[in-house]
């Protein structure tokens, strides 16, 4: 990669409840490209974008945003970093007490002083951008899922931020609003020469618009290249992500003990006549 | 097997000591929380987001304060009718209802109410505002949500339960004279001059006032700090509401004793 | 904006509303008056037990309120209690020097109130004069006392 990364990860280390979530994990985002992470569910893909943003704190490691470390800087340093970056959640979170127009106008009343005619004619333009200026008066509660989305990201890139980060975009879309966010992604990104990061396990459409790959699983980086690279990858569990396998490296049974014991049961039942023995001879001698 | 008494018995009083850690832990973040978010006293902005809690935690909760307080009153005034018709001394009567609703009953029992009625409502809006993420996404915007969303209510809840339990006291006064002067026939001369002479502004109303001020406090923060701590999915969200309710109750109930110990038993 | 309108008046008199309720509270039910002192004045009563008179209790003529009990401190000399009584003004100078004032109970357990009976004196009582007058409260127990020794007496 020959541009500069914009966003630099060091050797990050994050446990959550005792259980390691990442363990070494190295990542450079390049300046103005989008950038996918993908893994299984539960690889703590969403964790690592609160890590970004600064919502969590690692055990151990570092996060550069721009040269900035995210989590050595003061609350208000944090707070001016986070006013150039956009997020977009899962489920859009918008602010329920407020209409579309105000809450895609509210990063503006929040962080410029801009007068009422200019933050209207900016948010106008952003709403125009996802195709929702009609929508403007109405509620979060009267959008659609996938409506709820648009404004959402229209509130993200309100500010025109230099990051955005997209926490599964794709995820429980039907294929028309799929197809929209998907060339709204792509669009945004490069009008505005964005730099992106989405976390998806949607392959098929996170494929089709990222310029590079992360896929991680079980606390570290198991491969990153451009999506031509990693189709062909040799690895057993990269091709088995790739291609959807149901199984493989990843195994589709839950660990369990072999079959024949649970249905015949004779192991089974053997242990508990051993455990009930057990409890009777305490409270014996209690 | 001794043994295993023992073990039992250690591994019970470690569980103890866990648990009071918690509780410790609990009380600290709680403190730290308030603390940060008590700072954001409203101002501009603020003060339009505040009128608007004030309108749902204060107004929205005045019909089930004043219609409790009416029966609390008319009720006060029969039970001790018929007490103090025994002794001849109806003519206390005004002096008992006011006495007891402004000492006691208004204080407590509007904070209950609110409790009920207003703290569940907090904790639960709170609640659904982060199990959808906008707290989150407020955050990074870069807007403090304690700042934004705790606050106003936290003050909204202050004013408000002091504002309800005047209306409680006066609703409760009235309900009192309804049944005792006009249905019972105590003299209502007797019922406001004994009211008079027996109340005494600063002890009586100021000490009631204090009181609810700190169960406002209380319950307000019990209510906001439960939205905001708890696990956001919906089960969390009802067993945070639940827990709302059952601590503030609990602890205006412990700290009218308290309080009243401090006020009045001194006497 | 149409609706915080309302939400805005909502609140508006919602606080309203508390205020005037503290004022109710405040004057109908601890009978503070807002009226200052120009309009009244002063007179004292010493009592040789005052039973449980209390500050703020009324001072009543014929049965009509005309003043209250302001302050009750023990005479360290005399060791009787004194009285300070606030007089309605319009009562200044029409009070003949030997007036009575009496401790009494309104029903059998009442609250106590000092009543004033006027007497021929054609002098008139000034601000900050002494009733020389006086009945102590009636106090059961002594009642009974008395009552209990006569009958042993007969």
């Amino acid at each position: 990669m020959t541009d500069p990364a914009f966003i630099e990860v060091e050797d990050l280390y994050f446990s959550r409840g005792g259980r390691a979530i990442f363990s070494g994990v190295n990542l450079s985002i390049p300046r103005g490209k989008i950038t996918a992470i993908m893994g299984p569910s539960g690889s703590g893909k969403t964790t690592l974008l609160k890590l970004l943003g600064g919502q969590l704190t690692p055990d151990s490691g570092r996060v550069l945003i721009d040269g900035q470390d995210v989590h050595r800087l003061p609350r208000k340093a944090l707070f001016a970093l986070r006013s150039r970056m956009g997020m977009l959640f899962q489920s859009g979170a918008l602010f329920s007490d407020l209409d579309v127009f105000e809450n895609v106008a509210f990063p503006l009343r929040v962080h410029t002083d801009l007068p009422d005619a200019m933050i209207r004619d900016i948010v106008l333009l952003k709403l125009q951008a996802v195709g929702l200026r009609g929508a403007r008066d109405l509620t979060p509660a009267e959008l659609s899922g996938g409506m709820a989305r648009r404004v959402a990201l229209a509130r993200a890139v309100a500010l025109d931020p230099e990051l955005i980060l997209y926490d599964e975009p794709f995820v429980g879309q039907d294929p028309i609003a799929m197809g929209v966010l998907v060339q709204l992604i792509k669009r945004l990104s490069e009008a505005l020469s964005l730099t992106s990061v989405v976390v998806s396990h949607d392959i098929k459409e996170t494929i089709s618009i990222a310029d590079y790959l992360y896929l991680i699983a079980d606390g570290g980086i198991v491969a990153h290249g451009t999506p031509a690279t990693l189709d062909t990858h040799e690895d057993a569990r990269v091709s088995q992500f790739m291609h959807g396998e149901p199984d493989g490296p990843v195994p589709f049974h839950y660990p369990a003990p072999p079959l024949y014991r649970d249905i015949l049961g004779t192991d089974a039942l053997g242990t508990d006549a051993a455990a009930m023995a057990a409890t009777d001879s305490t409270t014996g001698a209690d | 097997m001794a043994s295993g008494f023992w073990r039992q018995l250690i591994d019970s009083v470690a569980g103890l000591g866990y648990r009071g850690c918690r509780v410790i832990e609990a009380l600290g973040r709680a403190s730290v929380f308030m603390a940060r978010s008590v700072v954001g006293v409203p101002g501009g902005e603020g003060v339009r987001l505040w009128l608007r809690q004030m309108h749902f935690v204060g107004v929205l909760s005045l019909a089930i304060v004043l219609v409790s307080g009416l029966f609390i009153g008319m009720v006060l005034a029969l039970q001790g009718y018929t007490i103090l018709i025994d002794f001849g001394a109806e003519q206390a009567l005004g002096q008992m209802v006011s006495l007891s609703l402004l000492r006691e009953l208004a204080p407590v029992v509007a904070a209950l109410l609110f409790a009920g009625r207003a703290g569940s409502a907090l904790t639960a809006e709170i609640g659904l505002m982060k199990a959808t993420e906008q707290l989150t996404s407020m955050e990074m915007i870069g807007v403090d949500p304690l700042r934004r969303v705790v606050a106003p209510r936290l003050w909204a809840g202050f004013v408000s339960l002091p504002l309800l339990t005047i209306g409680f006291s006066v609703v409760g006064i009235w309900g009192g004279y309804l049944v005792g002067v006009q249905w019972l026939g105590v003299s209502e001369g007797s019922f406001w001059s004994n009211m008079q002479s027996s109340v005494a502004f600063f002890a009586d109303v100021g000490n009631g006032m204090i009181k609810s001020l700190v169960f406002a406090l209380v319950v307000t923060w019990i209510a906001v700090f439960q939205g905001y701590d708890l696990i956001p999915t919906s089960e969390g969200i009802s067993r945070a509401t639940t827990r709302t309710v059952v601590y503030s109750s609990l602890a205006v109930l412990g700290l009218d004793f308290v309080l009243t110990a401090m006020m009045f038993g001194g006497l | 904006m149409q609706r915080s309108k309302t939400v805005e008046f909502g609140v508006g008199i919602f606080i309203l509303a508390g205020i005037l309720g503290l004022v109710f509270l405040g004057l109908r039910v601890s009978g503070l008056t807002p009226s200052a002192s120009s309009q009244t004045f002063h007179l004292e009563a010493s009592f040789s037990d005052i039973g449980s008179l209390k500050p703020r209790a009324r001072v009543t003529m014929a049965g009509v309120t005309v003043g209250r009990v302001e302050s009750i401190e023990l005479d360290q000399e005399w060791f009787d209690a004194r009285v300070s009584m606030r007089l309605d003004s319009s009562l200044e100078g029409e009070l003949s020097r030997d007036s009575t004032a009496a401790i009494l109970t309104a029903g059998l357990l009442g609250e106590q109130y000092i009543g004033l009976t006027v007497g021929g004196d054609p002098e008139a009582l000034e601000d900050g004069d002494s009733i020389r007058d006086t009945q102590s409260a009636l106090v059961l127990e002594e009642l009974i006392q008395q009552f209990v020794s006569s009958m042993v007496k007969d």
